[in-house]
């Protein structure tokens, strides 16, 4: 791979041992996907987490000097003190994700502890160059917003913000954008639950590539385009799509494609969301917990929380949990939501993923979630999948029907 | 036995010799694997209850969480790690999890023709992968 001068400089070291080894790993990355050279980014997200991995990778970067270089958001890890207080935390736990805050703070990153980023706290525009990590950030950025960016793992996002560049291959060029595989939606799409199945059932269908979706008829809502993104890049490795009609690189089929529609299809009725619907409908019965906002909820989704609770009460024997962006909750408890769902006996909480080891006390107990993408961590013993009116009602009975 | 030589292509340098564990299902590293133990957890997966450490795990590609990468780093911290990747295609999150946590890497392999339980030699610096033995059946 072409290094500029100061590339070389920073490889070799000279702007500190921080910076050296981001240069190293993206230029590892750069030789693995024979870029020819190294672009520029506006911005980047890191998909943190509060393990050890992550923590070692921080603090590596920040003990060698290194900050970012342009601005870098990062993932959930988990509200400590809060959860201190509610649950039974390991020491050793609270002690790495402490220092992964610590370490991403050295760092000078945006500590937006979200998810998606990409609808408030770190935006791109379209066409910008950018790296972001996190299952449903790289599809949205690429395919809603049309900015590039390639599947980046957490350390590799986190590198390229240091950097404040990334080696350019794969989506950052035109070509390789187009679409790969024909999906024709036949099927009612009423809601973002009907895009989670969508999303789940085509991941797991394609695997990998670029799928066009054809047929739908009524613009998708932002929630309904995260849950796809997320959904499809869990089953699945998709870090791009495209709508017809909708998302800003589909004007046509013809320009989704760039060309030719390939023979490779596949068409998605009622029947077949029903059947994924179901086999993630994996325990019916006495339930412990709601787990909700995975990915993170928005400001529309907790304000649907709080009209569902609103004069309830949540059965005593169930813990319910909103989990949201700190900008999130905020607004939510300015608009009353949070007292809402609080009255009701449930829980916003900000900063926190599902996939965290906060939640430990729920190994051994059922849940119940919206999002195939919370029950594929499998954090508790089981968890099934429904829509989220019948998780707010199972959460008032105490049991899922 | 002549050797079968597979070609592929190199994303970390390094040769290792060991058991090939073969999947024809993507993996996730966060979620899919036990980072306790090495074993693979997905639930209908084919390889679900196998143990990674040790082998030379081969797989078409990865999926779901770009956090996967950190697993392998943590996995390879406590001796669970494979001892090389074969994949049909290089999913960046796990070529990032590789170059991390050093284990040779090689993808564009038709991993088809390898079987679980056969004696690999991974040679990525030449970005091949051989087959030395094929297990008794």
């Amino acid at each position: 791979m072409y290094l500029t001068k100061e590339e070389e400089r920073m490889l070799n070291g000279e702007f500190g041992e921080g910076m050296r080894m981001a240069m190293e790993l993206l230029v590892a990355i750069g030789d693995a996907y024979d870029a020819e050279r190294m672009v520029p980014i506006s911005r980047a997200h890191a998909a943190s987490s509060g393990q050890e991995g992550d923590m070692y990778f921080v603090e590596l970067l920040a003990n060698g000097g290194a900050s970012c270089r342009v601005p870098t958001s990062t993932n959930p890890v988990y509200d400590i003190e809060f959860f201190e207080r509610v649950f039974e935390i390991p020491k050793e736990e609270a002690e790495v994700a402490r220092r992964v805050k610590v370490g991403y703070k050295r760092i000078g990153a945006i500590l937006s502890w979200c998810c998606i980023p990409y609808i408030a706290e770190n935006i791109p525009n379209y066409g910008e160059t950018v790296a972001f990590s996190e299952s449903s950030a790289t599809p949205y950025v690429n395919s809603v917003i049309g900015a590039r960016t390639n599947r980046e793992a957490a350390q590799s996002a986190l590198a390229a913000g240091v950097i404040g560049k990334t080696p350019e291959y794969g989506l950052h060029f035109k070509e390789n954008r187009r679409g790969t595989f024909l999906v024709k939606v036949e099927a009612t799409l009423e809601d973002e639950f009907d895009y989670t199945l969508l999303g789940y059932y085509v991941g797991k269908q394609i695997g990998y590539g670029i799928p066009v979706f054809t047929g739908i008829s009524k613009r998708p809502i932002t929630e309904e385009l995260i849950n796809l993104c997320a959904m499809l890049n869990t089953s699945g490795a998709i870090s791009m799509f495209h709508i017809h009609g909708f998302t800003v690189e589909a004007p046509t089929v013809k320009e989704a494609f760039q060309g030719d529609i390939p023979k490779d299809k596949i068409t998605v009725t009622d029947h077949e969301l029903k059947r994924v619907q179901e086999e993630l409908q994996t325990t019916s019965g006495k339930i412990d917990l709601v787990m909700l906002g995975c990915p993170h909820y928005t400001l529309k989704q907790v304000g649907e929380v709080a009209r569902l609770l609103e004069g309830k009460k949540i059965h005593r024997d169930v813990s319910f949990w909103v989990c949201t962006s700190a900008t999130t909750k905020l607004l939510a408890e300015r608009m009353g939501y949070v007292s809402v769902i609080e009255r009701a006996g449930g829980h916003v909480v900000a900063d926190t993923c599902i996939d965290e080891p906060c939640w430990h006390a729920y190994r051994d107990k059922v849940g119940i979630t919206d999002s195939p993408k919370c029950a594929y961590y499998r954090r508790f013993k089981e968890a099934t999948v429904a829509r989220l009116q019948d998780c707010v009602e199972a959460a008032i009975k105490g049991e899922r029907r | 036995m002549k050797h079968i030589i597979l070609k592929g292509r190199t994303i970390v340098e390094g040769r290792r010799k060991a058991q090939a564990l073969v999947s024809s299902k993507p993996i996730s590293f966060l979620g899919g694997v036990d980072p306790a133990n090495g074993k693979i957890i997905e639930k209908n997966h084919d390889l679900y209850g196998e143990c990674i450490k040790d082998k030379i795990l081969c797989f078409p590609h990865g999926h779901g969480s770009t956090v996967g990468s950190y697993v392998l780093y943590s996995l390879a911290r406590k001796n669970l790690a494979p001892k090389a990747i074969v994949n049909q295609m290089a999913d960046p999150v796990v070529v990032v999890g590789a170059i991390i946590a050093d284990i040779p890497m090689v993808d564009q392999v038709d991993i088809k023709r390898i079987k679980t339980g056969d004696m690999v030699e991974v040679d990525a610096y030449k970005g091949v992968v051989k087959i030395l033995k094929r297990r008794m059946s």
